[in-house]
């Protein structure tokens, strides 16, 4: 196989588990504001997700980076094409990232109330623009003759994006319902059940029509019939979920909706192959595996890299989800720490910077 | 401005604000690893409680370096796509291997370090956070073999068909003399700003709380005072091989770190200037002879070579332009940096004897030296970077790209703008959030709750024991 061909199925592999991981607790942070009805519910929710999603999130760090490496004309384009959504996706994660750490270590009503809003926000924001992204990647957008893309950020928003955007956030909202099923107990884990079976059929619906949509986009494609096998395993997959959920079979539900993602985003890769970023313009401007790639020197390096460290990390991330196993629920969780000791009242002048 | 202009200052401002963490991050995960390998060893509660101290505190300012890290990440596609398409091929790698090297090393492991205390045996939860602190050191590691080869381009070869800088050799660029002096220099000037964190923090708690918890807060004083006086040394000798190394590769730096215009053998060092720095207009500067050429180097009386002669060498390279950096930005950063670290470091040394024989200080001045010791060095290390990078200019990749040629052709300046506006709003936000939460986590002070128990082989009638440990509070819940 060209090595060419390899990273763009490893950057692949970046993207699903990403997305498989991340969507989980996007999904848990959109949930926030449905799920946790008192404070110590909330803490339940985000308890869940709390010794994990940072190291979720480092896949879309590494994505990022190992696109720069193997395909830096499809960064180059990628990154300051859609310059205003990454924008707005990093602000929203910044956000998020630090109402988690910062949340329970303030008290009052409103601190919390304000880093929940920030949780919420944080995790819809992004859910719905990597949508987008995706949705523009896959239809392809107005890449000149420079390789820069020629477009503005309203033609970014078009229908076919956008459903990706929806699809995008429901699927995460049914996959983060359904680890929530399987990570809590008592009434948080009860309502959850009952989201994912409320929301699921919707993100099915979605997801069948952007499928589909992609289906007749993509026409042409290099390898359009492996798409369709694996959209439509994708779309089983989904289905088997909800009946999983419904049966209170909260492992193989879970499980499910893993596939759906993990197999819905190999399939908008496999309907891309070989191009990378197809140009609305000119087929002939399209960013592909091979015309945006790093020199075989580079990709050979990376390969290696990747094939002797990917093994460890899978382990240990492995690992850390086996010692969070545990479900948790409202009585694990401790009150909160006592407030901090008074201020005195006589303070010199220097302490106070 | 245009979008040249505010791309740059997007690039100052958030690299800026970045470094304010990052060395704390590298620093005191290991001081916290510290703190938590003495308690394993000796079994004191002491240091049990510095660790869930200083570790808290350590969080807070990790969350803050990780978000600003992502941005960093993104900037270059997103501000700077005709850099990244020219040298992607050999900058993009570090970054790949930073990520799946480090970041998942770090996050994971602090994860299971933040909520592994009664869920791990001891000895693999204190493996947890040396696994963290390891991976900080091999993202610094990486990152600055991006950034060395920006300095001092090695490895490639410059491919005329596709127009871009081509990685041919791997080790070269792991290897660049200018990585291999400034890891050390960031690292030690890492472990000095924790040091000085844990030292002011220390200080501070004994002076403004008397009597309570004397005997931890006056072992951390102590520690952290003796990490700062070390790490300077390790700062100011790493420097210096790093002044070297820089009047070998970008002689124009080093010229423009001094403002020296002329040729000289030997150079002089002005501690500073009042007046124009090219000489035309100056009113006083105190000057230590033949200093510029030692530290530039090694030899009191070698020549170093002045702008003027740099700048017509290299318009004979490179044609006509303007070779020389912002002077004034590179002579006062230089000096400010070396002074702030300084300071820094006298500080330090000054609490360490206001410590001696089992005193405990009282001292007002004392108390102002407690709040400035953690600010120094992040001065210091602000002044560094800013010095390092302006002095680069007008390149972008020296010798190789200028900077004006880096950046994204189809962005506009609206845009960056906003995003500049947007940068800047939310980061100086988060920093009063932040620093709010750092003096309330100081004003707490150590924790009183013993250590959580340790998860215990699970004896024969296991069936009760499960069910204790599921409704059993976690040690640790967000």
């Amino acid at each position: 196989m060209e090595l060419t061909t390899l990273w763009f199925i490893l950057i692949a592999v970046l993207w699903v588990g990403y997305f498989v991981l991340e969507g989980f607790d996007f999904g848990v942070g959109i949930l926030l504001p449905v799920l946790g009805r008192t404070d110590k519910e909330r803490r339940v929710l985000i308890n869940t997700i709390g010794p994990v999603w940072d190291g979720n999130e480092v896949w879309v760090l590494v994505a990022g980076g190992a696109t720069f490496a193997a395909f830096p004309e499809w960064y180059a384009t990628l990154f300051s094409g859609f310059y205003l959504p990454l924008f707005l996706i990093l602000v929203a994660l910044i956000f998020r990232n630090v109402a988690f750490e910062y949340r329970s270590k303030g008290s009052g009503e409103r601190w919390r109330a304000r880093w929940d809003a920030a949780i919420f926000h944080g995790s819809l924001v992004p859910a719905v623009l990597w949508g987008v992204a995706f949705g523009n990647i896959v239809r392809g957008v107005a890449v000149g003759p420079d390789k820069e893309y020629a477009g503005t950020f309203l033609e970014l928003l078009n229908p076919y994006a956008l459903l990706a955007g929806l699809v995008l956030a429901t699927l995460f909202v049914t996959h983060g319902a359904l680890f929530l099923a399987l990570k809590t107990t008592g009434d948080v884990r009860r309502r959850a059940n009952q989201v994912a079976l409320r929301v699921g059929p919707i993100a099915a619906l979605l997801a069948v029509a952007f499928l589909g949509w992609t289906y007749v986009e993509r026409d042409g494609a290099r390898l359009l019939e492996w798409y369709a096998v694996l959209a439509v395993v994708a779309a089983l997959a989904l289905v088997g979920a909800l009946v999983a959920a419904h049966r209170g079979r909260d492992g193989w539900a879970f499980a499910g909706t893993a596939a759906t993602i993990a197999l819905a985003v190999a399939a908008l890769f496999v309907s891309l192959f070989p191009e990378v970023l197809p140009s609305s313009l000119d087929p002939a401007w399209s960013l592909t595996t091979t015309n945006a790639a790093a020199t075989d020197y580079t990709l050979t390096i990376m390969t290696w890299v990747a094939v002797l460290f990917t093994p460890i990390v899978l382990l240990y991330q492995g690992w850390s989800y086996h010692v969070f196993r545990r479900r948790i629920g409202v009585a694990n969780i401790p009150d909160d720490e006592p407030a901090p000791e008074p201020h005195r009242p006589t303070r010199p002048a220097a302490a106070r910077s | 401005m245009d979008a040249l202009d505010l791309a740059r200052w997007q690039f100052g401002i958030t690299t800026v604000y970045h470094f304010l963490f990052v060395p704390i991050t590298i620093g005191l995960g290991f001081l916290v690893a510290g703190f938590q390998t003495a308690w394993h060893r000796t079994g004191d509660e002491r240091w049990y409680r510095l660790t869930r101290f200083y570790g808290k505190l350590f969080l807070i300012n990790f969350a803050m370096g990780v978000v600003t890290g992502i941005v960093q990440e993104f900037q270059f596609g997103m501000n700077w796509s005709d850099y990244s398409r020219f040298v992607g091929d050999i900058f993009g790698a570090p970054l790949a291997i930073e990520g799946l090297l480090a970041f998942f090393l770090e996050s994971t492991f602090l994860g299971l370090w933040i909520f592994g205390w009664d869920r791990l045996p001891r000895r693999l939860h204190l493996a947890t956070i040396w696994a963290a602190a390891t991976g900080t050191l091999l993202s610094a590691y990486f990152i600055l073999a991006a950034n060395s080869f920006m300095q001092n381009p090695v490895g490639y070869e410059l491919n005329e068909a596709t127009g871009r800088a081509e990685l041919t050799d791997f080790w070269a660029v792991l290897t660049n003399p200018v990585l291999l002096v400034g890891f050390p220099h960031t690292v030690f000037a890492s472990f000095l700003t924790a040091g000085a964190l844990v030292l002011g923090v220390a200080m501070w708690r004994l002076i403004r709380r008397r009597g309570v918890d004397t005997a931890a807060f006056r072992s951390a004083a102590r520690l952290g005072a003796v990490v700062v006086l070390v790490s300077g040394l390790g700062v100011a000798l790493s420097g210096h091989l790093q002044g070297q190394v820089m009047t070998d590769v970008q002689p124009m730096k080093m010229a423009a770190a001094e403002g020296l215009y002329q040729t000289s053998q030997p150079a002089g060092f002005s501690v500073f200037t009042i007046g124009t720095l090219d000489g035309s207009d100056e009113v006083v500067s105190l000057r230590i002879p033949r200093l510029l050429s030692y530290l530039a180097t090694g030899d009191p009386s070698a020549a170093v070579e002045g702008i003027d002669d740099l700048q017509a060498q290299y318009a004979d390279r490179w044609g006509e332009g303007d070779y020389a950096p912002n002077i004034p930005v590179t002579y006062w950063t230089f000096r400010l940096m070396i002074g702030t670290g300084a300071l820094a470091v006298a500080a330090a040394a000054w609490s360490l004897w206001s410590l001696r024989q089992g005193r405990v200080p009282t001292s007002r001045w004392l108390l102002r030296a407690a709040v400035a010791l953690p600010l120094l060095p992040l001065l210091a290390n602000t002044f560094g970077w800013i010095f390092t990078e302006m002095g680069r200019q007008p390149w972008v990749v020296f010798g190789l790209m200028t900077t004006a040629a880096g950046v994204s052709p189809g962005t506009t300046a609206t845009e960056v703008a906003l995003t500049l506006a947007g940068f800047t709003l939310v980061y100086g936000l988060l920093a009063v959030v932040e620093v709010k939460l750092l003096l309330r986590a100081i004003a707490a002070g150590l924790p009183h709750e013993p250590p959580p128990p340790e998860p215990g082989g699970r004896p024969a009638g296991g069936d009760a024991e499960e069910l204790d440990e599921d409704e059993r509070e976690l040690a640790f819940a967000y």
